[in-house]
């Protein structure tokens, strides 16, 4: 099948949706995606930021679909033509939903662990204005303790439901859920008061805010003060794959392995994540690279200097004995017979 | 042409050593030109200024020592959150964040404070640019004519929050006049 993105055509399978075909193209008209998270089945479709312009349904039927699509959710077809970042109304409506999210998110940037890594900064960024037009009053709730291992922060959340799916299909038993409806819908734990499942760890990564954090890292470091490397261990109940953000030769902060989209590539355990900070414990493969214009490859001012020797200086100083012959001083006269 | 003639600048100039005239020889015409300058700065503007009686007027873009500002309340606004450390060029600023307890609440502004917050003053470049990152308004460059100390060790140019956070006199005295306003 062939879908043609922003004037760009990928061949893509049945069954693969425009957000999917978007991100093999790649490149700036990949649309955001606060809730769809490619290794979660079933997530997708509740943020609408991902909104694109079908100007082509298919070769059979090449009517446009009247409303903006949810990408993540719809389904290629052969012959599709979609609009991405060149559309008007697409930019228009992705301003409008970026609004909508920050309506109750508080402004605790400063505050938050998450400032840095932060998938809403980045679409605020990007599509957000820099001033609100909300006047009234935020959305809060009270400070709820659901572990010692995951601080969680209601009035963060934006309600993608991402950890609810992973609680959902990493977990046996479901123990945390979105409670209520509307305004007041918030995550919280249904039967439990914490959450020990050995994954349970993962919502942290998949939290596309600052909702959930690492209680262990809360208030260590800001993320681009740390330096992050690739590091692995072996680990009976995970792939042991991690990356550690490390400030000098403390480990402060253990993650998965994200990639551009702010997705883990793989999954790791409780074990990693909370319990092994001792650089012992990791074998450090070499620093993790990011995009370009990430905040954490700024000011990395805890690297080691090492002072290098170079050993040719001393002689770039005298100079080669052929060159110096060369030089047309007054003090070394030409000889007749150099020339 | 040989190597020693060759201006590789282009602007090798051939000087002339021609003999001076019975004038020239005397000098005294050329020193006589010398004193009417000096003659003439005599009855001119000073350029200079006696310096502890009368001081210069400081520009209005002045930047002196830090402060790092309290609200009305008399609560540090400093919440740890590293972009001043991040936007600083000259990388003096360095800090330690701490979760603030409940019975701190008047201390503190937010649920995060700079437990440790130094300004390196010898790295310090007086840029402002910290002063421009701060989304909580809570480092100021002052208009302090105070000019860091001279001192023997290194370490003492390390200003911690001892020196840097506003003085609690200073904080009431400010809250009263803005109430007065």
């Amino acid at each position: 099948m062939k879908v043609t993105i922003d004037g760009q055509s990928v061949e893509v399978e049945p069954g693969t949706t425009i957000l999917q075909a978007a991100r093999m193209i790649g490149g700036d008209l990949v649309p955001p995606a606060m809730c769809y998270y490619s290794k979660l089945k079933g997530s997708g479709g509740k943020c609408r930021c991902c909104l694109v312009e079908v100007s082509k349904g298919s070769e059979a039927d090449p009517r446009p679909m009247p409303k903006l699509m949810a990408s993540c959710v719809t389904g290629c077809m052969d012959g599709m033509e979609v609009n991405s970042k060149n559309s008007e109304r697409v930019t228009e409506a992705r301003k409008s939903v970026t609004e909508f999210l920050l309506i109750n998110h508080p402004l605790d940037c400063p505050v938050c662990d998450q400032a840095g890594e932060c998938s809403l900064q980045d679409l605020s960024f990007e599509h957000g204005k820099s001033e609100t037009r909300f006047i009234e009053e935020k959305r809060t709730f009270e400070p709820e303790n659901i572990g010692d291992k995951i601080q969680l922060h209601m009035n963060r959340c934006i309600l993608c439901q991402r950890c609810t799916t992973l609680a959902d299909q990493l977990t046996d038993k479901r123990v945390h859920g979105v409670l209520n409806r509307g305004d007041h819908a918030q995550i919280s734990t249904c039967v439990s008061a914490a959450i020990d499942n050995e994954f349970s760890g993962n919502m942290i990564d998949v939290c596309p805010v600052g909702a959930l954090t690492d209680k262990t890292f809360r208030f260590k470091s800001r993320v681009w003060f740390n330096k992050p490397f690739n590091a692995h261990r072996d680990c009976d109940k995970c792939c042991g794959k991690t990356t550690v953000w490390m400030f000098g030769n403390e480990i402060q902060r253990v993650t998965g392995r994200k990639d551009q989209y702010g997705e883990v590539e793989e999954f790791i355990c409780n074990t990693c994540r909370f319990d092994k900070k001792e650089v012992s414990d990791w074998t450090i493969e070499g620093p993790r690279k990011f995009e370009k214009d990430s905040v954490i490859n700024q000011n990395n001012y805890v690297r080691p200097l090492e002072k290098v020797v170079i050993e040719t200086e001393k002689n770039i100083l005298l100079g080669r004995d052929i060159d110096r012959k060369k030089i047309s001083m007054t003090g070394v006269p030409l000889k007749n017979t150099d020339n | 042409m040989s190597v020693q003639q060759i201006s590789l600048s282009g602007r090798k100039i051939e000087v002339s050593n021609k003999e001076m005239t019975f004038l020239e020889r005397i000098y005294l015409w050329t020193i006589l030109k010398g004193l009417w300058t000096t003659l003439k700065h005599l009855f001119r503007r000073k350029v200079t200024i006696k310096y502890p009686e009368e001081t210069r007027t400081m520009s209005p873009v002045y930047r002196g020592q830090h402060m790092l500002m309290r609200d009305d309340e008399g609560r540090e606004r400093c919440t740890a959150c590293g972009l001043c450390a991040l936007s600083c060029p000259a990388e003096a600023i360095t800090m330690k964040a701490a979760e603030r307890k409940p019975e701190e609440k008047h201390l503190y502004r937010e649920e995060k404070y700079a437990e440790i917050y130094e300004i390196n003053m010898l790295r310090c470049i007086f840029c402002g640019l910290c002063e421009e990152a701060c989304p909580k308004e809570a480092i100021y460059l002052t208009k302090s004519k105070k000019i860091v100390q001279a001192n023997y060790e290194r370490e003492d140019f390390i200003y911690g929050k001892d020196k840097l956070v506003m003085p609690l006199e200073m904080a009431i005295k400010n809250t009263q006049s803005n109430k007065v306003n």
